[in-house]
């Protein structure tokens, strides 16, 4: 099987791939039943929004969004529509959920990949050098600092980072994606929408770096008692080159395996530091959603999201092959 | 309800005054506007026209027109965009705006409308009273959240000319004339309307009105951006040349904004109110304390009187008796509130009346009444216990029950605390009768009979239905002052029902009223005419500039 795979990963991409439809499919009815378990519709929570409201009104409101109809046609609706990858309407934003979601998306994007990428930098260079000077003091500062920001919630790391950096110093903008009295457009948008994300973005990635320290610091200390990092300090290797070339390829596999778990939650957003820095993105539409019972929405981002999940797990798996060729595909 | 009709006593329209019942009908303030005379409506040299203003409003709304949506944020945005028949003064008289002059018949059943000339809508078609009727009979009547109730006794709109809209009524509505401004309701255009499906029409989320600011783009999640409408009626307005609308959903986050020169403006209490005070005492921010006196929404405990042991009076009547208003004030609210004595607040000095059965805070009155109603006190000191529901909606009502867990523990009653989010409150309470006590934010509006009528009266009970009489409370004598009040032109007259109405809701407390909150209004010290009005941030901002 492993080795008839190595050479024909169709087949390993054919069957991931099935059962990642199987598991999308699980994960989109097993979420419209839970969903449905909340207390309370979207034309309640529209009524109740709107502060009055009158039977005939919510009575309105309830057969446009369909909610007036019984729970397993609402299913089946909502597979069929799946099916033709048409992810619905949202009556209470009066726009397509896929618009909806790819008017965020970017936003979502932009702040993760930037917070992931600070993150594995940052968790490589302070985990090796944790590792390097393990139990002294290096390694004991790094590791407390480490376990302050894992510990500390980002909702409250980020205003901080907003009261020293934005009230006090004036270096950033408080909060948002782009300077909306500005207008600028072309190359200054870009250095305005890169100004607003530093906070937002290190917020997100103080509370990845905990994490990825101390795995990179486990990795390598795995890797530095084997024979071939013993071989090579005998061969006078420098231990720099020792460290990057030598030990953290091999150590950086379970970091790989839990950036790929991260991203995978990528399109979920990061509802705190969107809320705290208004930064336009999908997990803030997904808890907006939550609280309006906009269900074809929530169940729209979910879905989306869990596809994802399968897809970067999937590139992750093949990606453990590149790095290191001991692995097989299964 | 004994008796089978739903409108009380029949009324005389011959035994009316003719001057008193068109008290607020007089004509109109364009006038006075044109000079400057009102507050608010005409333009003032000494503030420089033109830049661009950041306002914030929370939470985002969820639609830009407010005509099938009233949820406060969206009553917000759409009260730049889209304007009414009347406007409001803080004496909550009337004045024109679509409409120039108005006039109600004899027997308060014709309101008729000389409209503004000249108006244009956004999109550069002429304003007509085939709009305000097309607005009142096809939208307001039939989508708008509360205007099925409003426009109830409208049975057509005449329209003799271009420039006339009349109003046929089946009954006096004195409530109506409450109900017409740009926010509550929206006059839209009907060349945009008509022949499609209006709840669903793209000018709902991008608004062709006639007011100041024309809408230009929606950033979700981002932020709103309104030009000056350049064509705009009233001569020298807008004076700001873009209105950008922030959305900041964390208050700190908004403080900070403010504290940082990235917002100028936000009403309807846009920062914490612990952080109140050092506003206002800081040079560079303003904090106004009005401007929310049309919508007046009050924090209430609702009683289901489905439970046996709350539906004894005297233990209602305990119960208020345990509650310090004084300390609920300063703790609760940080002193931004009106402590109330009745269902109806002060800001609504035409119907108020204190003289109705109070409750002093007095724990030894109230544990009397409870051991004359028959609950002793246990061994552990408890007489009962009870469940309180409040929505998730900031943390005002956290404070407020665990307050009122103290003050009720005094007098031996248990009050186990339960917060949801808003659908779960609504289908607890309205939906499943599921609760004891209920806390929520009862919105008065300008008139009883639009706001109040709905929790007193018991053709209001409808189980589903969010925000109506949910306590079960039914009185005879209660919905014939209703009733009665919501068909009589005569102002006095309906004073003196609604005096009635606000001694009896004391005296039988299917609602424990508590406060008044005062929303606050913040703005940059150099901005001006944040708050002209009752309207308060829902305000067109025609005049709204910097210094």
């Amino acid at each position: 099987m492993s080795t008839s795979s190595r050479s024909r990963p169709w087949i390993f991409l054919g069957k991931r791939l099935a059962y990642g439809l199987l598991a999308i499919l699980a994960i989109a009815v097993i979420n419209f039943f839970l969903l449905k378990m909340a207390p309370g519709d979207a034309a309640e929570a529209m009524a109740g929004e709107a502060g009055t409201a009158t039977p005939e009104y919510i009575a309105e409101l309830r057969a446009q969004f369909g909610l007036d109809q019984p729970v397993l046609v609402q299913l089946g609706h909502f597979l069929a529509r799946l099916a033709t990858f048409d992810l619905g309407y949202s009556f209470r934003y009066g726009e397509d959920n896929v618009t909806l979601i790819f008017d965020r998306l970017p936003a979502t994007l932009m702040l993760m990949s930037a917070s992931l990428l600070v993150a594995v930098i940052g968790g490589i260079i302070f985990g090796v050098t944790a590792a390097r000077y393990a139990n002294r003091a290096p390694d004991q500062a790094i590791s407390l600092v480490a376990l302050l920001l894992y510990a500390t919630p980002p909702y409250w790391i980020g205003l901080i980072l907003i009261l020293v950096f934005s009230v006090w110093l004036g270096w950033t903008p408080t909060s948002g994606m782009v300077d909306v009295l500005a207008f600028n457009t072309g190359w200054a948008h870009v250095v305005d929408v890169a100004h607003h994300m530093i906070l937002p973005a290190l917020t997100q990635a103080f509370f990845y770096l905990a994490i990825y320290i101390r795995l990179v610091r486990a990795g390598m200390l795995d890797v530095l008692s084997l024979d071939f990092v013993r071989v090579a300090r005998a061969k006078g290797i420098s231990e720099s080159r020792i460290m990057y070339r030598h030990a953290l390829r091999n150590a950086v596999l379970p970091l790989l395996t839990v950036v790929g778990t991260n991203l995978g939650g990528f399109l979920g957003g990061a509802v705190l530091t969107e809320t705290v820095f208004s930064w336009p993105g999908v997990g803030r539409l997904m808890f907006d959603a939550m609280f309006a019972r906009d269900l074809n929405l929530l169940l729209s981002i979910l879905v989306l999201s869990s596809a994802f999940v399968v897809l970067t797990n999937l590139v992750v798996d093949l990606l453990y092959v590149v790095i290191n060729p001991t692995v097989e595909l299964k | 309800m004994t008796q089978n009709s739903r409108r009380g006593p029949a009324v005389d329209p011959a035994s009316l005054s003719a001057v008193s019942r068109r008290n607020f009908l007089m004509l109109s303030a364009a006038g006075l506007a044109a000079t400057g005379l009102v507050p608010g409506l005409g333009p003032d040299a000494a503030h420089a026209a033109g830049g661009t203003m950041a306002m914030t409003i929370n939470p985002e709304p969820n639609a830009m027109l407010s005509a099938f949506n009233t949820a406060s944020p969206v009553a917000v945005i759409s009260g730049k965009m889209t304007e009414g028949l009347l406007h409001y003064d803080f004496d909550l008289n009337a004045h024109g705006v679509l409409a120039e002059a108005w006039e109600m018949s004899e027997d308060g059943l014709t309101i008729t409308f000389q409209l503004r000339q000249g108006v244009k809508w956004h999109d550069g078609e002429d304003f007509t009273s085939a709009d305000v009727a097309y607005s009142i009979m096809e939208i307001l009547k039939q989508h708008h959240p509360r205007g099925k109730g409003v426009f109830a006794k409208v049975t057509s709109v005449d329209t003799p000319d271009d420039y006339t809209a009349v109003l046929n009524l089946s009954e006096p509505a004195p409530a109506l004339m409450y109900a017409l401004s740009g926010w509550e309701s929206p006059i839209v255009p009907k060349h945009v309307y008509e022949g499609t499906d209006v709840l669903n029409n793209p000018a709902n989320n991008a608004p062709v009105g006639t007011g100041p600011f024309k809408f230009v783009s929606w950033e979700r999640g981002s932020h709103i951006i309104l030009e000056a409408n350049t064509d705009y009626w009233a001569e020298g307005q807008p004076m700001l040349d873009r209105l950008v609308v922030r959305i900041i959903s964390d208050p700190s986050a908004r403080v900070a904004a403010f504290e940082a020169g990235e917002l100028h403006l936000g009403g309807d209490g846009p920062i914490p109110v612990n952080e109140v005070q050092r506003f206002m005492d800081s040079p560079d921010f303003n904090v106004s304390t009005r401007g929310t006196e049309l919508n007046n929404s009050l924090d209430v405990l609702e009683v289901n009187l489905r439970n046996k042991i709350l539906a004894v009076p005297e233990v209602r009547k305990a119960l208020m008796h345990a509650i310090d208003q004084a300390q609920m004030e300063e703790v609760v609210y940080y002193g931004l509130a009106e402590m109330l004595t009745g269902p109806i607040p002060q800001s609504l000095p035409h119907l108020y009346t204190a003289d109705v059965p109070g409750y002093a805070h007095d724990v030894e009155a109230a544990k009397a009444l409870l051991d004359e109603a028959g609950f002793p006190e246990g061994d552990d000191g408890m007489r009962f216990g009870i469940r309180l529901i409040s929505p998730a909606i900031g943390d005002t009502y956290d404070r407020a029950g665990q307050m009122l867990k103290q003050q009720f523990a005094a007098i031996g009653v248990d009050l186990t605390l339960v917060s949801a989010d808003v659908p779960t409150f609504i289908r607890s309470v309205y939906g499943n009768y599921d609760f004891d006590l209920s806390m929520f934010p009862a919105s008065v509006t300008a008139d009883p009979t639009i706001g109040l009528q709905r929790f007193y009266w018991s053709e209001a009970i409808a189980q589903g239905t969010p925000f109506v009489n949910a306590s079960g409370y039914s009185s005879a004598e209660m919905d014939r002052i209703l009733e009665a009040a919501a068909v009589e032109p005569d102002t006095e007259a309906r004073k003196a029902l609604f005096e009635e109405f606000q001694a009896l809701a004391m005296e039988d407390l299917p609602i424990l009223p508590l406060a008044r909150p005062t929303y606050t209004t913040v703005s940059a010290a150099n901005v001006v005419n944040a708050v002209t009005g009752p309207e308060g941030a829902r305000a067109s901002y025609g005049t709204l500039a910097f210094e």
